[in-house]
């Protein structure tokens, strides 16, 4: 097995995009987050906002990237042909998903550690200079804080979900610009569908099967009673989407001719 | 000596034109069985999304007040209609008696003053304007009205004194004229005065009550002999949105306008004699309880209050735009295809194939837009010319007001959305092209487009004026063609996104996607000519 994740990491280290794409997750994740905190404005202290969230706003950009990367290790191998010799050296293809898989979360978890690093930095600096103050009964962001610790940790772990994720669709789907379609409709589409749709309950429904919006329930360190899932629950939710899209991509990989 | 003879192609003349370039490409797309399934999903999603929002959108109101705190949700009513067949608020206090046929009406004007809730309600039903504060909404109205009659959206013309917008002559609730700047008071009063003659009410106003200036003319048609007539006042609800965080949200609640008049001057049949105090008012108003409203009348002076507003409703739901909610999955199945037209010749070499037959690069790509465009472009109109009927039809039945968005506005939102669809295709292609990667491509795409949308509609993740500048300047700025609400100068609300108002009017933001991708295709070709394929 370790062979096999070797193998894998130096496909993954000698593609040329994987470094820039990795290095773009994670800037693009901290340039919005400090753009979000920029633009707060707290003028009398009466602001509903969750400093923690304003913060890793960036972190719903910087997923499409880190779906790019794994969906990648999976369809490049399909559109070069290379996955037949993957297979060929390696017959017991649910190893080399899992190595796949181990390599996509592992890279994704040293980009995303910087990136939510970054942005915590950030929304620390800035979100103070725009009425976030304990004047007005914030306290400065800080990973001292509990909450604001696991909306830290949790964002880490939501970037690598997203990743196992994408890599169990790509396997299933094979082609990169579908998989890639349909990792970002996942992603996307159910929060606009439950803005259009006024029945609460459906409103509810869709939020928490939703693997992005119950996903980034981990974020939230304020207002946690008005949530339909606990901060877990939700980033439960989007491990039992990633779960799925892995079995359904393992099963295909196993029983479909590469 | 051997002669060289020059070569000739055994083809006809024109046989290497762009009509045979479209040809060979529409050959392309449509023997890839997976291109034409997924344009197949593409509309496929967009009717069946649809169908689900409309199906389950129950609109509902819960209307709280001093009588009843906890009431029953009921079913949302629709506000009543304007002459134009628009949604209009129509409440306000109007002080009346009936005119018969032609006349005049003259009225000064000497004070403007209001009350303003803060909290979102009003005091006890004995005393509602309890625990009000001082200030006049900057458009609440004081003036004089010529009213078909007393139904909520009947046609009218009125000259009035606003808050901070000057004497306005304004008729039929979309009709707005500026007439004398500066506010109301003791020392410059306003002078207002119209005169029907049939149809027509011409409006005019005066600071002297001498020297008259003609501020518009309205023509009512339809206008009975018999009118009601008389001063009015109305003050519309406040709301201030919370400029962070917080999305859409606002807070806000009715208010009160108090009108002070005197010099009241009738010309022509005024049969009454007398004038008759009623508080105009339906279900769907944000106003004051009747209770509030009333007025005084004490030696020539009359002193009148009103709550509420003659003016188009904005306050309402876009359920045009509700049952094309499915646009976006249909649009990330567009985008996908529109990207892989190009990156599968990549991926199999066929490029070189294509390049080597049609060796003007550029044209190659114009033919593939073209063929592209005109798919997606005729996948969209069919999936929005069925959708939009099918999910108002159940918005319908689940109880939703349907917004009263005309023919015209109807038209352009089906053929907008097939123009989108189309676009967001071709910007894939360009995308594509420029990258060669279908995963890159795809992502920039459709973080562009749909992301910044999901940004500026989902409350609470950015402030209001960030979400404003996405909508303006990203290719998300298309949407605003699928919107169906209007947007009035003369209605303070709070247009957001969100609630389904665009910065930008429909064909301006298609036009932001249009320039974006002119902006991807003309690098395009240029890279697709420099580069080796």
């Amino acid at each position: 097995m370790t062979d096999v994740v070797h193998a894998e990491w130096t496909k993954l280290r000698t593609l040329p995009g994987t470094g820039w794409l990795l290095l773009a997750a994670a800037a693009l994740t901290a340039a919005v987050g400090a753009l979000a905190a920029n633009a707060v404005t707290c003028p009398a202290g009466i602001c509903q906002l969750d400093p923690a969230r304003v913060s890793l706003t960036g972190i719903d950009l910087g997923q499409a990237v880190v779906a790019i990367v794994a969906v990648t290790v999976v369809s490049g191998e399909y559109s070069t042909g290379m996955i037949r010799l993957t297979l060929a050296a390696t017959p017991r293809r649910g190893r080399v998903l899992a190595a796949k898989a181990a390599v996509a979360g592992t890279v994704t978890l040293a980009a995303g550690a910087v990136a939510v690093l970054a942005s915590v930095l950030a929304g620390h600096l800035l979100l103070a200079r725009h009425g976030i103050t304990p004047a007005h009964g914030y306290e400065p962001l800080s990973l001292a804080s509990g909450p604001v610790l696991r909306a830290a940790v949790g964002s880490v772990l939501y970037l690598v979900l997203i990743a196992l994720l994408s890599v169990g669709v790509a396997t299933a789907v094979r082609d990169s610009a579908v998989a890639i379609g349909v990792v970002l409709a996942l992603l996307y589409l159910f929060p606009i569908i439950s803005s259009a749709v006024t029945s609460p309950a459906w409103h509810r429904h869709l939020d928490q099967f939703s693997p992005m919006t119950a996903g980034l329930y981990i974020q939230a360190t304020t207002n946690l009673g008005s949530l339909p899932l606990t901060p877990w629950q939700g980033l439960g939710v989007l491990a039992a989407w990633a779960a799925g899209a892995m079995l359904a991509g393992a099963l295909l990989l196993r029983f479909r001719d590469a | 000596m051997s002669v060289m003879t020059p070569y000739h192609s055994e083809l006809r003349e024109r046989h290497d034109g762009f009509g045979q370039l479209l040809r060979a490409e529409w050959t392309k797309f449509r023997t890839v069985r997976g291109w034409v399934i997924g344009v197949l999903v593409a509309v496929l999603l967009i009717v069946v999304l649809g169908a689900f929002t409309g199906a389950n959108s129950q609109c509902s109101i819960a209307d709280v007040t001093p009588q009843n705190p906890n009431p029953s949700i009921q079913a949302c009513p629709a506000p009543p209609t304007g002459p134009g067949g628009e949604w209009v608020s129509d409440s306000f206090y109007f002080v009346r008696q009936p005119l018969a046929g032609d006349g005049s009406i003259t009225v000064r004007l000497t004070s403007l003053t209001g009350l303003y809730s803060t909290n979102g309600g009003f005091g006890s039903p004995q005393n509602p304007t309890a625990g009000m504060s001082p200030g006049v909404q900057p458009w609440a109205k004081a003036g004089i009205i010529v009213k078909a009659g007393t139904r909520q959206g009947s046609a009218y013309a009125a000259m009035m004194v606003t808050g901070s917008h000057g004497v306005r002559m304004q008729w039929d609730f979309t009709h707005d004229v500026a007439g004398l700047a500066g506010k109301v008071s003791a020392d410059s009063p306003r002078w207002l005065r119209l005169v029907r003659s049939g149809d027509v009410i011409t409006g005019y106003d005066s600071a002297d009550g001498a020297h008259w200036t003609k501020v518009g003319t309205a023509t009512l048609a339809g206008l009975p002999s018999t009118v009601q007539a008389g001063p009015f006042v109305a003050s519309p609800g406040y709301s201030v949105a919370s400029a962070s965080l917080g999305g859409a949200s606002s807070t806000g609640g009715p208010t009160l306008a108090t009108g002070g008049f005197d010099h009241l001057r009738l010309q022509g049949a005024w049969p009454a004699a007398r004038w008759t105090g009623q508080a105009i008012a339906g279900t769907v108003d944000n106003a004051l309880p009747a209770s509030a409203q009333g007025f005084t009348q004490t030696a020539g002076r009359l002193t009148v209050s009103g709550s509420g507003d003659i003016a188009p409703s904005t306050d309402t739901i876009d359920s045009v735009k509700h049952t094309l909610a499915g646009t976006f999955a249909g649009l990330i199945a567009v985008v996908v295809i529109g990207v892989m037209f190009i990156t599968a010749e990549y991926r199999r070499g066929m490029i070189r194939t294509t390049l080597a037959a049609s060796p003007r690069r550029g044209r190659v790509l114009a033919a593939k837009a073209v063929v592209l465009a005109a798919v997606t472009f005729a996948a969209g109109l069919v999936a929005a010319a069925v959708t939009i009927p099918l999910g108002e039809h159940l918005l319908h039945d689940s109880g939703n007001p349907i917004f009263p968005a005309g023919t015209l506005t109807m038209t352009r939102i089906v053929v907008g959305t097939a123009a989108l669809l189309a676009t967001s295709a071709v910007l894939g292609l360009a995308v594509g092209t420029l990258l060669r990667r279908s995963a890159a491509a795809v992502t920039v795409v459709i973080a562009g487009l749909v992301l910044p949308y999901l940004l500026a509609v989902t409350p609470g993740i950015l402030p209001v004026g960030a979400e404003q500048w996405l909508v303006r300047v990203t290719p998300a700025a298309a949407f605003a063609v699928q919107q169906s609400l209007m947007q009035y100068p003369q209605v303070n609300t709070i247009y957001a996104a969100g609630a389904g108002y665009f910065p930008l009017a429909p064909w301006a933001g298609l036009a932001v996607l249009c320039a974006w991708t002119a902006l991807a295709l003309a690098l395009a070709v240029f890279l697709l000519r420099r580069r080796d394929a």
